[in-house]
Formats: structure tokens, C-alpha cells, sequence
């Protein structure tokens, strides 16, 4: 049986409660934290265990909190990222909606050692039902003395507020995401400075996934050493992987870092392999911007090792012949799958949810769509694949966020690996454009 | 310009409003224009202007940086929309389960494409980019509640019932 850091008790009834979510265990971290702990070494304890930011870039999360600074006089905030946007990611949506209180009780022990007196749920407005479910389970937990003034007589005060964002993915951006917290559009921030200093309303401001902030709870019941002891090397501890596209069985699944991809494909434990009667093509291991494999690529790194789930195997030998782990959005396709029209769809999405603050991703986005759309629909021109690569290198780092880089790794991964799936669609318009028409030429299929 | 206003809280969302405005530092009153617009649509179904320069005067703000900020979120509609805006997922993992299909049936089901209301203002269609349900797609939001899962049949399902 797998470890479970985050998911333990996820299927016991009524686990959305405070009382349920009590008796099994839960909130003994923040007395642990508040009654025998300094902020400090609980800062301590996250560094030890190496914890990743899950909200795709990966950066650790107690040096993350190491960075904020403290002057005299000025308040600090905690603002958890819960925009939750990337195409083929909603381990978040299901976390929250789930295990409320996991959320909840990971923001009062990291807003301790922060600091922070007031801390920010920023949950994406589509998510209103979540809301709801966050707001109900902040009641019971105030009711109950873990929030408001004096938490457990340690002196410590909290106030936490759930703020619904109002659909748009560049809020993910964690400094669109203090934009739009103080009632603004979603703009990037030029950087520095950085949030750690000024950050929400100009004060220091740390800003973490859900998914980071909810390890918090575990990791001070067993330490931190315990936790860096699951994983591999320095992908440490547990992942949510959000699984959807051409599976036996889609879901949200905890796994420890460095299990085989191979493995979690095939097992009937995750996934339970491609759906009946089909082939693996193509896999997109962490959320639509991370690049795209085929199915060979996504099995064995280049000297034919099998691929892991870690950051670093998952990236291993660049963008060549590696991805990114990214937010573990895993989104796999079979061989019915049409690479062009996926890239067109990913695209478009690219497009539509550039905040059009920067001319290369404005303009850049829009016209990869565009040239994506014709290819796609039968009016591709010769010189069109090399015009995408031309385009997306001019976007690709000449941004203030990632977010154009993000537009380009799907396509420029897509054009690196199934070249000849553009071609076929460029020479072949009116059999490429037939209904459920796939290019069914030379292709690794697993 | 502001436009007078006729359209205001009712006092049970003037309460929630002025709890959400006070959830923020003192001077940082701006920060609850998302959640006021959120309020304000839930009320009157759309932003309309009247409802933005009321929550401009509200928040003390200008009127502009409450335009400004509903016509960059896709939430708020700055256009009247029917009685049930259905947000259909047209993002990739909903469209490998079969989601552009089950969007055509959509469409000829209700009469309208995306972006339009039926005539007896029932329905508005909207297409929105990924609603983070991957694994359950192809889906849909109709306000809170979300639609998973969604087939032919059970779309027809889902009308016969949001119509009654």
C-alpha cells in the first residue's frame, strides 16, 4: 500500500466535518505547532523536508518562506494560490472539496510561522460550491477556537478569508494573483520585487498552492526528516496526480514520488491502463503547458531507463526528450488522439487567457492559434510548421510572466515530436479534415 | 458618467456586502470588488452598469476600475444573459471524452449556439476554457453546480429538468 500523506482518511464519511476530520487526528498539528513550537522551527522542519511548490514550478517551499522579510512595524500575509486553471489539473478542486479542514488547519500552522495574521484563500470563482465548503468549514473551526483571537490561549491571532477569484487562469500567476486580490485585473507584476517583500497591499507576502501549504500538517506531526525519507532523491514525500484523458479510470491519486510512469499507467491501483482496446500515444505529464511525449518517451529516458514521476526524471534530457512534472496534470492519449487538433485546442486556450499585458504573448498566442486552426482545418500552408517555430521562439522568454512560455512548450513540443502529423495534415487537407480523421503513419504506439 | 441608480443590495445582501467589505485592512475596501460583483450578479443575473457604478460608490472607487476590472473576468456577464447560463467546458481532456460532440447536441438541442440566449430567454450557452474537472469531462456549470459525465442523453436529461 502506497503511503498516503494527504489522502489517509479522504474516504471516511463525513470528513468534511470538524469533528470527523477531528477524531481522525486532525488539528493535532496545530496544537503540536502553537503549544510546543516556535514559528522558526517550524520554518525549520519545512527546509528539511524538502517540499516542492505543487502548483507547478516546483520551487522549495521552506526556502520560499525563508525569503519573506519581517520588518518592524509592517504585517506579513499568507495567501494560498487555490486558482486552479491548467488544463488537465483539479487535484486542488478536489482536495479542498473533500478535506476542507486539511486546507484549513496546513494555513493556520503556515501562517504561524510566517507570521501572518490575516491569510487569503484565493479560489477560483468557478469553484463557488468549494467556496461555500471552505466558508462552512472556516465556521467550525473559528466556533471551535483554531481561528480568531487567541487560538488555543497560545496568544496567536488568525483571520482567514476565502476570495473568489472571477475566472481567469493568469490569476495563478502569483502576482496576478495579489493583483486580483486587491480588486484589479489579473496583470502580472514585473519582478523584482518579489512578493517575499512586496507582495499583497506592497507588504512581505508568501504565496503557496493548496496542496503545498496542506503537507504542512503532516510533516509537523512526524517532522520533517520523515517526510524527505518518501520520494526520491530530491522529489520528496507524496504527489496528487490529477488523471484524465484516455485511461480505464481517471481520477485524482496520491503516489509517492519516483513510481515508475509505466506503473502508474498500468496498475490497477491508479490508473488501469488504456481504455479498453486501444494503444498509448502521446502523454502530457503536467498540465497542459509542460511539453508533450510520445508514448516511447514517456516510458524510458533516452538510455532506455524506465521514466519516473519525480521532477527531475520527468525532465530528464531537457525539453529534447523530457517534460515537467509541472502540477501533475497527467492527460493521456490513445491512438484515436489527433495531435494537431489537441495543440489547436491547447492554443486556443493559451490565447483566450493571455491577460494582453505583453505584445509577444497577445499577438504571439493568437497567431499560433490561428495557424494552428488552418493546419487543423485543411488550409495549412507549406511554410507553416516552421512559421509556428519562428513564432513561439519570439514569445518564449520575452514575457513579464510565463504565461507565453507556457502558449509555446505545447506546441513547440508537439511540432518536435509528431512533425509528421503536421505534414500529413499540410499535404492531405481533405483527408485530414474527414471526421475522426487520425494520422496513422510511423508512430511508436505502446 | 455614473448613472443614478435604481438598482441597489437588498438589505439581506447589503448585510453579506458590508461583512465581505470589512473583511479587509482598513483603506484596502477595493479588494472586495470581486466578491461584491459575484454578489451583485447573483442578484440581478448580469453586471449592468447601474449595478457597477452602485458598487463604484459602494467601494469608493471610480466607476472605471469597476469596468474595468468585470470585462477582464469571464464570470461577470456585461450583457444580459436567460434565466440558466450553461458554462460548457471546451478545453482538452473534456473534448478527448468526446466533449465537442456532446456540445453539438447541445446546441441543436437548445436551438442557439455559443454566446446566444433561446428565444424564450431560458438558456444563454457559453463555451469556457477548463473548469477543472478533467477527469469527469466532458462537463458543464450551470451557476454552482457543476454536470459531469455529460452524455447526449443525460444533457436532454439536464434541460427537461432545468426547464420544469
Amino acid at each position: 500500500m502506497a503511503t498516503k500523506i494527504l489522502t489517509e482518511h479522504i474516504d471516511v464519511p463525513g470528513i468534511e466535518t470538524f469533528d470527523v476530520y477531528r477524531q481522525q487526528g486532525g488539528y493535532t498539528a496545530v496544537e503540536k505547532a502553537l503549544k510546543t513550537m516556535t514559528p522558526d522551527e517550524i520554518v525549520e522542519e519545512v527546509k528539511k523536508a524538502g517540499v516542492r511548490g505543487r502548483g507547478g514550478a516546483g520551487f522549495p517551499m521552506g526556502m520560499k518562506w525563508s525569503f519573506l522579510a519581517k520588518p518592524e512595524g509592517v504585517p506579513r500575509y499568507l495567501v494560498c494560490n487555490a486558482d486552479e486553471s491548467e488544463p488537465g489539473t483539479f487535484k486542488d478542486h478536489h482536495l479542498m472539496k473533500n478535506l476542507p479542514h486539511l486546507l484549513i488547519e496546513g494555513m493556520i500552522i503556515s501562517s504561524f510561522a510566517l507570521g501572518a495574521n490575516k491569510s487569503f484563500i484565493y479560489v477560483r470563482g468557478e469553484l463557488m460550491y468549494v467556496i461555500r465548503i471552505l466558508e462552512k468549514a472556516i465556521a467550525e473551526a473559528k466556533a471551535k477556537g483554531f481561528l480568531g483571537k487567541n487560538i488555543l490561549g497560545s496568544g496567536y491571532d488568525l483571520e482567514l478569508v476565502v476570495q473568489p477569484g472571477g475566472g481567469a487562469y493568469i490569476c495563478g500567476e502569483e502576482t496576478a494573483l495579489l493583483e486580483s486580490l486587491e480588486g484589479k485585473r489579473g496583470n502580472p507584476r514585473n519582478k523584482p520585487p518579489f512578493p517575499a517583500v512586496k507582495g499583497l497591499y506592497q507588504c512581505p507576502t508568501v504565496v503557496n498552492n493548496v496542496e503545498s501549504i496542506a503537507t504542512t500538517s503532516w510533516i509537523v506531526n512526524n517532522g520533517g526528516d520523515a517526510y524527505a525519507a518518501i520520494g526520491i532523491g530530491r522529489s520528496t514525500g507524496t504527489k496528487l496526480i490529477s488523471a484524465s484523458g484516455h485511461m480505464r479510470k481517471p481520477g485524482v491519486y496520491e503516489i509517492e514520488l519516483g513510481l515508475p510512469v509505466e506503473d502508474f499507467i498500468y496498475a490497477d491501483e491508479w490508473c488501469g491502463g488504456i481504455r479498453p482496446g486501444h494503444k498509448f500515444k502521446a502523454l502530457v505529464a503536467g498540465g497542459s503547458s509542460v511539453p508533450i511525449l510520445p508514448a516511447n518517451l514517456a516510458l524510458t529516458l533516452a538510455n532506455g531507463e524506465k521514466r519516473l514521476m519525480s521532477y527531475e526524471s520527468l525532465s530528464d534530457g531537457g525539453f529534447a526528450t523530457g517534460t515537467m512534472l509541472g502540477s501533475g496534470g497527467f492527460i493521456l492519449f490513445d491512438e484515436t488522439s489527433c495531435i494537431v487538433r489537441n495543440t489547436w485546442n491547447f492554443s486556443r486556450f493559451y490565447h483566450h487567457e493571455s491577460c494582453g499585458q505583453c505584445s509577444p504573448c497577445r499577438e504571439g498566442t493568437g497567431w499560433m492559434e490561428k495557424v494552428l486552426h488552418r493546419i487543423e482545418h485543411g488550409h495549412g500552408h507549406q511554410q507553416d510548421i516552421d512559421l509556428l517555430v519562428d513564432v513561439s521562439k519570439k514569445i518564449e522568454g520575452n514575457t513579464i510572466c510565463p504565461l507565453g512560455d507556457a502558449a509555446v512548450w505545447p506546441v513547440a513540443s508537439a511540432i518536435r515530436h509528431f512533425r509528421d502529423e503536421f505534414q500529413w495534415h499540410i499535404d492531405h487537407p481533405t483527408e485530414a479534415t474527414q471526421p475522426g480523421a487520425v494520422y496513422r503513419g510511423e508512430m511508436a504506439l505502446v | 458618467m455614473t448613472t443614478e441608480s435604481t438598482i441597489q443590495f437588498t438589505p439581506e445582501r447589503l448585510a453579506e456586502a458590508t461583512e465581505i467589505i470589512a473583511r479587509y485592512p482598513e483603506g484596502k475596501q477595493k479588494s472586495a470588488l470581486l466578491p461584491l460583483l459575484h454578489l451583485m450578479q447573483e442578484q440581478e443575473g448580469w453586471t449592468s452598469p447601474e449595478g457597477m457604478d452602485y458598487i463604484a460608490r459602494m467601494l469608493d472607487i471610480q466607476p472605471i476600475e469597476v469596468y474595468e476590472v468585470a470585462t477582464f473576468y469571464t464570470m461577470y456577464h456585461v450583457q444580459p444573459v436567460g434565466k440558466h447560463v450553461i458554462e460548457y467546458c471546451r478545453t482538452g481532456p473534456c473534448c478527448l471524452m468526446g466533449g465537442e460532440d456532446v456540445l453539438g447536441h447541445l446546441k441543436q438541442r437548445l436551438g442557439i449556439d455559443t454566446g446566444q440566449t433561446t428565444v424564450d430567454g431560458q438558456f444563454t450557452l457559453k463555451e469556457v476554457e477548463c473548469l477543472a474537472a478533467c477527469g469527469m469531462g466532458p462537463v458543464f456549470q450551470v451557476r454552482e453546480k457543476y454536470y459531469m459525465h455529460l452524455t447526449n442523453d443525460r444533457v436532454d436529461e439536464i434541460i427537461d429538468e432545468l426547464s420544469k
